[in-house]
């Protein structure tokens, strides 16, 4: 059997089951099964930490929240107690889901928050953790609501608080409502907004791992990597690994298919489905029309033509290979009809909009290429527009600030004017304006100083 | 964005500007209610310091007072012992603090990729001038409604999406929107 067989829902098995959010559906379909065996093989010695932590490994678990990143990899940052002393471990659950197009950690949590809950209880076990928080978006009111109700029916059942199930253990688990920041997505930024400050992403290293929020360990994962972990430990390393691509792609994925589909929404398919699988999961282009472009990981993710998603596997090393990223798997399928340039701007304001202002390149750069983009679409744009708005770009990315944001705000624009830089001079074609080739800035500040460069620096 | 803070204070017909961090005065001195306080004291205990609880407690600020006015900043900096300058900060890094009032429905239009691609553009504007062509955060004159665009909302699937308040709104297309509109009493 291959790993890309269709698979049952796993992650959304309880999707459409009625009161599926309530505790009691949620025992009554074998819920918290798992946190009661760890908890009850603790004092025999059954079940530790180290256990848990080592199924996630043998699992390949990689980060459902964009990076990919090895899940139980990142548990063995946390310093062992010997060199933590005294400092609390915090598990901070991210459910701050804004990329655009990601809509599945709200689903998640509002169909089945113990779900959620009980990964968040296994993974705090693997990390000797006593007080974990979800961080979930502001705007996400009725959804923190259901969490809240979640957490205060897991506590009245002894399944969170002290003593849980007369393990000695202790745990609780805070909602904690963001208020509007894409930022706040960014696992630094994350806990500097947990502490009460503004979401400024910190400079790396200390990794959150050594030193997080408050300053002691902690590990910040989404909220689809905890549920797989509840998987894990109710199924074994073993099943999880036999669902996905290959040894480095595993487990059931949530993809979130939007625009120009016939039936957006959620989809759970084995890590890795070929793109046209994916694609008739979500009824097929809209109106029978053709792909123009996919963005096939959220805003943030370089857009791919028609051709380059041909047979792609849909998973971290899939797309990466095709030059974008998986990242929160947010599918954005755009048919003939779109206007690509428009579409960068709007993915250029959003951009703009939501840089935190730390770095400069990311602070200036971001609106300006949204003013540019702008200009572009609005009829007033200049032949040297592209090539400005590709250097800009250039310029913002590849470590030149504290986070990925600015990465994220180019590869759009980047591969939107790479790709279909005819639609954009188009625009300028129209252009009202006077058609002059600006010299690059270098040029002209050595024209000024009637010198050459290389004069300079030889 | 949300909840008219892009408006420059000076356009902020009757409300001076007031105080050293810009906040607009609300002209009256402010304390939370006894449920309110409640509230505010379980939530320090859920932290291991009082900053934390800032955010949670904006929040408590804005549901009992509709927005944050430079007394309710005075008023949660006292609380959690923080500087007010400090608190206007987080409190300007954040769309959703209103940081001045808003109509009784405010009415937050997703127009990021997903709604944009199935015209949330033109439900945006239309939308606006609809309710008698406001101006993005302004509020209507009877008081009732405030127009601003907000960032994707997770609803992709269910495009255009419009946030109402607390309320989700899904597939609100431009011929839905007189409907919709109509049951916002």
């Amino acid at each position: 059997m291959s790993g890309l067989t269709p698979i049952e829902p796993v992650l959304l098995a309880r999707r459409g089951k009625p009161n599926s959010a309530s505790l009691d559906t949620y025992l009554a379909d074998g819920g918290y099964a798992s946190w009661k065996k760890v908890l009850g093989g603790m004092k025999s010695g059954e079940w530790t930490p180290a256990k848990v932590t080592d199924l996630v490994k043998a699992s390949g678990l990689r980060g459902r929240g964009g990076a990919g990143f090895p899940c139980g990899m990142k548990w063995t940052f946390v310093p062992p107690k010997e060199r933590r002393g005294d400092k609390p471990v915090y598990l901070l659950c991210n459910a701050d889901e804004s990329e655009p197009g990601t809509f599945k950690d709200r689903l998640l949590m509002e169909v089945d928050p113990h779900q959620v809950l009980e990964g968040m209880m296994l993974a705090s076990f693997a990390l000797e953790v006593k007080h974990a928080y979800l961080y979930i978006r502001g705007e996400m009111v009725h959804v923190a609501e259901i969490l809240e109700k979640a957490v205060a029916e897991a506590t009245a059942k002894g399944f969170l608080g002290k003593d849980v199930l007369a393990s000695g253990l202790d745990l609780d688990i805070t909602i904690h409502r963001g208020a509007g920041a894409y930022i706040c997505g960014e696992e630094t930024a994350l806990i500097e907004s947990l502490e009460g400050k503004r979401g400024h992403p910190r400079i790396k290293p200390p990794f959150p791992a050594v030193s997080g929020v408050w300053g002691c360990p902690t590990v910040v994962n989404n909220v689809e990597t905890l549920c797989c972990v509840k998987h894990i430990v109710d199924r074994g390393a073993e099943w999880f690994k036999s669902i996905g691509r290959n040894e480095k792609n595993t487990g059931p994925k949530l993809y979130c298919v939007s625009g120009h589909v016939e039936k957006p929404g959620v989809y759970e398919a084995p890590l890795g489905v070929p793109w046209e699988t994916l694609l008739a999961m979500a009824g097929g282009v809209k109106g029978g029309r053709k792909i123009k472009a996919v963005i096939p990981g959220g805003a943030s993710a370089a857009m791919l033509t028609a051709e380059e998603v041909e047979n792609l596997p849909m998973d971290f090393d899939g797309v990466a290979a095709a030059k974008s990223m998986l990242g929160s798997a947010a599918i954005i399928v755009m048919d003939e009809s779109t206007d690509i340039p428009k579409a960068v701007t709007n993915i250029a304001k959003f951009f703009a909009h939501e840089s935190c202002g730390q770095c400069t390149p990311c602070r200036e750069g971001t609106p300006w290429l949204h003013k540019m983009l702008k200009r572009v679409v609005n009829g007033e744009g200049k032949k040297s527009d592209l090539d400005l708005l590709l250097q800009i770009s250039n310029q913002m990315g590849n470590g030149m600030t504290i986070c990925v944001f600015a990465d994220a705000a180019i590869a759009p624009v980047i591969s939107g004017i790479t790709k279909f830089r005819e639609e954009f001079e188009a625009y300028i074609a129209k252009s009202s304006q006077p058609d002059f080739a600006l010299a690059a800035p270098e040029d002209v500040t050595n024209k000024v100083a009637e010198r050459t460069s290389a004069g300079i620096h030889s | 964005m949300s909840g008219g803070q892009n408006l420059p204070v000076a356009e902020q017909a009757g409300n001076p500007r007031a105080g050293e961090h810009g906040a607009l005065s609300c002209g009256r001195t402010l304390s939370f209610s006894t449920e309110t306080r409640a509230d505010f004291d379980r939530l320090l205990g859920r932290y291991p310091t009082k900053q934390a609880a800032l955010l949670p407690t904006l929040w408590l600020a804005q549901r009992e007072w509709g927005w944050i006015s430079r007394e309710a900043v005075d008023y949660v900096a006292t609380l959690l012992e923080l500087a007010p300058a400090f608190v206007w900060g987080v409190v300007t890094f954040y769309t959703m603090y209103n940081r001045a009032p808003v109509g009784k429905h405010l009415i937050q239009v997703c127009t990021s990729i997903s709604c944009h691609l199935n015209g949330a553009g033109e439900v945006y504007t239309e939308c606006r001038k609809r309710l008698g062509n406001l101006s993005p955060g302004e509020v209507s004159p009877d008081g009732k409604f405030t127009v601003v665009e907000v960032e994707c909302l997770a609803q992709c699937d269910k495009a255009p999406a419009v946030m109402v308040n607390d309320d989700d709104y899904f597939v609100i297309t431009k011929d839905k929107l007189d409907a919709f509109l109509g049951s916002l009493k």
